[in-house]
C-alpha cells in the first residue's frame, strides 16, 4: 500500500468491520487525495457498501483508524462526520419521496452550508434545469435518473469536501449513465474530491485517477486507473475478456 | 321531532368538542406518522396534563388558559425527555418492545396520579366555566367556543412548524426515509423525541382547554384516547389534516347522537363510524394507501 502524503484527504489504515459476528471488511487501507477521484471496484457483496457506511459513520469500524481532514472520524456519530464534509450519496439514493424537491435540496443543507443555502440552491439548480423546472414535486414522483441527480444535488447542497458516489448509475438507461459520468468529470474539474464506489468498471477506470479492487473485504489491487485497466488479470474477472 | 335550532346548536357544541378531540389526535398522529408506534401512554399523558393544569388552579390560582404558555413547553421537555431518555434506550430498535414500554409507562404514570392524588374526580369552576356567547339566536358555551379557536390556529402552528422550518421537514423526512435522513445529518433520536414532545405539546393544550369545562380523575385520559383513536383511523393514519377533520367530524356525530339516542348512548354513534371505516376505507379519508 502506498504511505499517504500528509495533505491526504482520507486516509484508511486496517479497517475492519461487519454485522453480528460475521467480518465482511477484514483489513482496508486506502486514500484520497484532495481533487482527486478514486474508485472502488467490485461486484455485488464484497462490502463496498459497508465500507461507505463506515465511512458516513452509520455502521462503527470494529479496528483501525479513519482519518479525514486531520480529524480521526471512526467512532463519531453521521451528523459529526456530516459537519466535517465528507457527505456520502447513498446507493438507492433514499431522497425523501414524501417531500418537494426544493425541500430535499434544502435538507441537504441541514448540518452545513446553511449560511449558503441559497445560493447553492441556484448553483445546483443552474447544474441541473430539470430539477428547477419541477422544484415544488414530491421528489418520488422523479424517474430513477432524476432522483439520483437529486440525491447527487442534496449531497453538494452540503458543501462536500469529499463526496462518496455509491453507485451512481445503478439502474441507470446506457444514456443516463453517460450524462452521470459526465457529470463526475465536471464536478471533479472543479476540485471537488469524489471517492466513485462502482460496479461499473469500465466508466468508472475511465474517469478516475486511482483505482481499489475490493473482493471478499479486502483490496485484492490497487494502482493507477491506467494501469489496472491493463491488467490481465482484471480484464478476465470483470470483463470477461 | 326537534327544531332545527337545537340540532344546530347541537351540531356546532359538537364541532366545538370535537376541536379537541382533534388535539388528543393531533398527537397521536404525528407520533404515529413518524416513530411508527402507537403510543400507549397518550390517554396517562393526557391525564398528567389535566391534572397540572388542576394544581396550577387549585393550589397557585392559575387560570386555566394562562397555564398554556407554562403547560406547553413543560409537556414538550417531558415527552423529548421520554422519548430520549426511556422509550427509545428501552426498546432497542424493536416496535413490539416500544408497544410494552408506552403500556408499561401508562400503567406507572396512571398509578403515581393514584397514589397523589387519590381516585377522587376534580373539578375547576372559573367565572367563565359556564358563560355562554350568544350567535344570533344559538347560544354557545363560551370555554368551548375558545376551545375550537385554539385548537384551529395549534393545528395551523404545526402545519407551519412541518413544512416550513429545518425541524419540521427533517420531521417529515425522518418518518419516511431514516438513513437518507442520517446522511444529510440530522440526529434522528434527537427528531423523534422532538416528534414526540411536540405531540404531548398537543396534549398540554388539550388539557387546558378541556379543564375549565371538564373534570380529571386518575383514569380520564384514556376515554379521550380511545376517541382519539377512533379520529386517527377515520382520518387516516399519520395525517395531520385528517387528525383535524376527523375530530371535528366525530365531535358532531357524538354531539347528535347523545341528542337522538340520549347523552349515554352519544359515543354509540363513534364507535359505529369506526366499525364502518375499518370495513370500508382502512386507510381513511386522508391516509396514504398501503
Amino acid at each position: 500500500m502506498a504511505e499517504a502524503s500528509p495533505d491526504t484527504l482520507l486516509e484508511i489504515r486496517g479497517l475492519t468491520t461487519g454485522y453480528g459476528a460475521t467480518e465482511v471488511l477484514r483489513g482496508v487501507d486506502m486514500a484520497v487525495g484532495p481533487g482527486e477521484i478514486v474508485t472502488v471496484l467490485g461486484s455485488n457483496g464484497v462490502g463496498k457498501t459497508t465500507l461507505n457506511k463506515v465511512l458516513s459513520g452509520v455502521l462503527p469500524a470494529w479496528t483501525g483508524d479513519i482519518r479525514f481532514a486531520g480529524q480521526r472520524i471512526a467512532g463519531q456519530s453521521a451528523a459529526r462526520i456530516v459537519e466535517q464534509g465528507l457527505i456520502q450519496v447513498p446507493e438507492g439514493r433514499k431522497i425523501f419521496p414524501n417531500l418537494s424537491i426544493r425541500e430535499n435540496l434544502e435538507l441537504g443543507s441541514y448540518r452545513r452550508g446553511k449560511p449558503n443555502r441559497a445560493r447553492n440552491l441556484e448553483r445546483i439548480f443552474a447544474t441541473f434545469p430539470r430539477l428547477k423546472e419541477r422544484a415544488g414535486q414530491m421528489a418520488g414522483t422523479l424517474s430513477g435518473g432524476e432522483q439520483q441527480m437529486l440525491a447527487i444535488g442534496r449531497g453538494l447542497m452540503a458543501e462536500p469536501l469529499l463526496l462518496i458516489l455509491d453507485e451512481p448509475s445503478l439502474g441507470l438507461s446506457p444514456l443516463v449513465v453517460e450524462e452521470m459520468f459526465g457529470l463526475i468529470r465536471k464536478l471533479n474539474a472543479d476540485g471537488l474530491a469524489i471517492l466513485l464506489v462502482e460496479q461499473n468498471v469500465v466508466q468508472s477506470l475511465e474517469v478516475a485517477r486511482r483505482a481499489y479492487i475490493l473482493e471478499n473485504g479486502v483490496f485484492a489491487m490497487s494502482g493507477a486507473s491506467a494501469d489496472i485497466a491493463g491488467d490481465p488479470e482484471l480484464k478476465r474477472t470483470y470483463l470477461g475478456l | 321531532m326537534y327544531s332545527p335550532q337545537i340540532i344546530l346548536e347541537a351540531m356546532l357544541n359538537g364541532l366545538m368538542t370535537g376541536a379537541v378531540y382533534a388535539l388528543i389526535a393531533l398527537g397521536l398522529t404525528l407520533i404515529y406518522g413518524v416513530l411508527h408506534i402507537i403510543n400507549f401512554a397518550h390517554g396517562a399523558l393526557l391525564t398528567c396534563a389535566m391534572f397540572a393544569v388542576w394544581v396550577a388552579w387549585a393550589w397557585l390560582g392559575i387560570d386555566p388558559y394562562a397555564v398554556i404558555p407554562l403547560l406547553v413547553p413543560l409537556m414538550f421537555a417531558l415527552g423529548y425527555g421520554l422519548q430520549r431518555f426511556v422509550i427509545g434506550p428501552a426498546s432497542h430498535g424493536d416496535d413490539g418492545n416500544i408497544l410494552l414500554v408506552t403500556l408499561g409507562l401508562s400503567i406507572v404514570l396512571e398509578n403515581v396520579l393514584l397514589a397523589t392524588f387519590q381516585s377522587d374526580t376534580r373539578t375547576l369552576d372559573t367565572d367563565y366555566s359556564f358563560q355562554v356567547v350568544a350567535l344570533g339566536p344559538l347560544l354557545l358555551s363560551f370555554p368551548r367556543l375558545i376551545g375550537l379557536a385554539v385548537a384551529v390556529v395549534v393545528t395551523g402552528l404545526l402545519w407551519l412548524v412541518l413544512n416550513r422550518t429545518d425541524t419540521g421537514k427533517a420531521i417529515r423526512a425522518v418518518a419516511r426515509e431514516k438513513l437518507g435522513a442520517n446522511l444529510v445529518g440530522i440526529d434522528v433520536p434527537h427528531i423523534y423525541a422532538v416528534t414526540f414532545g411536540l405531540g404531548c405539546a398537543c396534549l398540554a393544550v388539550a388539557a387546558c382547554l378541556l379543564m375549565p369545562t371538564f373534570y380529571v380523575n386518575p383514569r380520564i385520559g384514556g376515554a379521550f384516547v380511545l376517541v382519539a383513536f377512533t379520529v386517527v383511523v377515520l382520518g387516516g393514519m399519520g395525517s395531520i389534516p385528517g387528525a383535524l377533520l376527523g375530530g371535528l367530524f366525530i365531535g358532531v356525530v357524538e354531539s347528535l347522537c347523545g341528542l337522538f339516542l340520549g347523552d349515554s348512548l352519544g359515543q354509540l354513534g363513534i364507535f359505529l363510524i369506526f366499525i364502518a371505516v375499518l370495513l370500508v376505507r382502512p386507510t381513511g379519508l386522508f391516509g396514504a394507501k398501503a
